[in-house]
């Protein structure tokens, strides 16, 4: 038993459908002063110098500690620090329990600078986003690491901030092999207060945008993996007690008006730029990965696996 | 001298005059940067409508069978169709 605040079902089905969950301003100012605090002052634009130049120096200054990739979350970092009272937020620990699951793992972490436009002018570099691009490599597992990206000052539309498509994480594909797609239907700019925490499963795509403005933007990243070794890993870690039982199926196609909230109403919600037909087959991996996420080989929602796992030839 | 403008569209299916859910452009005249993210609404509501406009089609994505085992498996958007426009630069 903890006394966490372990995300409701409702969010876990918002999850498992959008590939992430966004939380406004919930780091408190303190700490996210704290954290620009330690990251130091990033140096002003020089002519003719490179900007990998100033980001390595930057990065070598910083406050981030080089943790080997494996260590435990909870010795990642030292007492005390910015990041360590991070990942302690009861709301952060919350969702990192209900979504990875106890004792999950330190995959890396990595301090996203997006520089403005006098940065590139001075280095004779162009000012560009970031490609479309799915993290790390193909990844076929129906388990899933988390990915926290922390954004310690406001961000403004100007400044760019991180692109995502919600719902594209159930897609296998090779990192950024889908550079091509430079403008998905649905895609979401991160455009926020201070304190704001985006979780993402770690299949999402998304990339940085292009920054505008006059300052800097930041943004801190810490990737998660369960804990293979943990007994129950990432299956029914959040708020079960909030699962509604599921006594038959809904009525489908044949509606006479909405049907009301409910889990089923989520995963079965499609996102603006789903093919008409594979937009079916995102529904189909949606209950997959609730049939892992809840211990349930038999849920289904809206007939979908019901109907194609029905061997009657049998 | 001319040079090439493409436009990538994404479809909702293989149909041509189905809604577009992606997009590109590169523009080889250099006049433009067009770039990730750098718009939230389609340029056209289908690809017929990129027809209308003078949008040359040189390119669509084959249909092609499921393979036994990987019916289900979704990786990359499916209907993709490559356009054209030539433009006239001064050399």
């Amino acid at each position: 038993m903890t006394h966490l605040p372990l995300l409701n079902a409702q969010q876990m089905a918002q999850f498992v459908a959008r590939g992430f969950l966004r939380l406004d301003g919930v780091v408190p100012e303190a700490l996210n002063a704290q954290f620009l605090q330690e990251m130091g002052e990033i140096a002003p634009p020089v002519p003719g110098r490179g900007l990998m130049r100033t980001y390595g120096e930057m990065l070598a200054k910083a406050g981030v500690p080089e943790v080997a990739a494996g260590t435990p979350l909870d010795q990642a970092y030292e007492d005390g620090s910015a990041l360590a009272k991070l990942v302690q937020l009861p709301v952060v620990a919350g969702a990192i329990r209900s979504l990875v699951g106890e004792d999950p793992i330190f995959d890396h972490h990595f301090l996203h600078v997006t520089f403005p436009p006098a940065y590139h002018e001075a280095s004779g570099g162009e000012n560009v986003s970031q490609h479309t691009h799915q993290d790390s490599t193909i990844d076929p597992r129906t388990a899933f690491d988390v990915q926290i990206m922390y954004y310690p000052h406001a961000v403004t539309r100007e400044m760019g901030g991180t692109r995502f498509v919600p719902g594209t994480h159930l897609r296998r594909v090779s990192e950024v092999a889908l550079g091509r797609y430079q403008n998905i239907r649905g895609q979401q700019h991160m455009v926020c207060e201070p304190g704001t925490l985006l979780f993402i499963h770690s299949g999402i795509w998304h990339g940085g945008g292009v920054n505008l403005s006059d300052r800097t933007r930041t943004m801190f990243k810490i990737r998660i993996n369960p804990n293979p070794r943990s007994s129950r890993t990432q299956v029914r870690q959040f708020d079960v007690s909030t699962l509604v039982p599921q006594n038959q199926q809904r009525p489908i196609f044949y509606l006479k008006g909405p049907l009301p909230p409910s889990v089923e109403q989520t995963l079965m919600t499609p996102e603006p730029w789903f093919e008409q037909d594979t937009g079916r087959l995102e529904f189909l991996n949606r209950i997959r990965l609730w049939r892992y996420l809840t211990d349930d080989p038999t849920y289904d929602a809206d007939y979908w696996l019901t109907r194609v796992e029905n061997l009657a030839e049998v | 001298m001319q040079r090439q403008k493409i436009l990538v569209l994404y479809t909702a299916n293989s149909a041509l005059d189905s809604p577009v859910i992606g997009w590109s452009v590169y523009d080889g005249t250099g006049q433009t940067r067009p770039m990730a993210g750098d718009q939230d609404e389609p340029p056209y509501r289908t690809g017929v409508d990129a027809l209308k406009d003078g949008w040359r089609l040189i390119q669509a994505a084959q249909l092609l069978p499921h393979a036994r085992g990987e019916e289900f498996d979704l990786a990359y958007l499916k209907y993709e169709f490559f356009f054209e426009q030539l433009v006239e630069v001064q050399p």
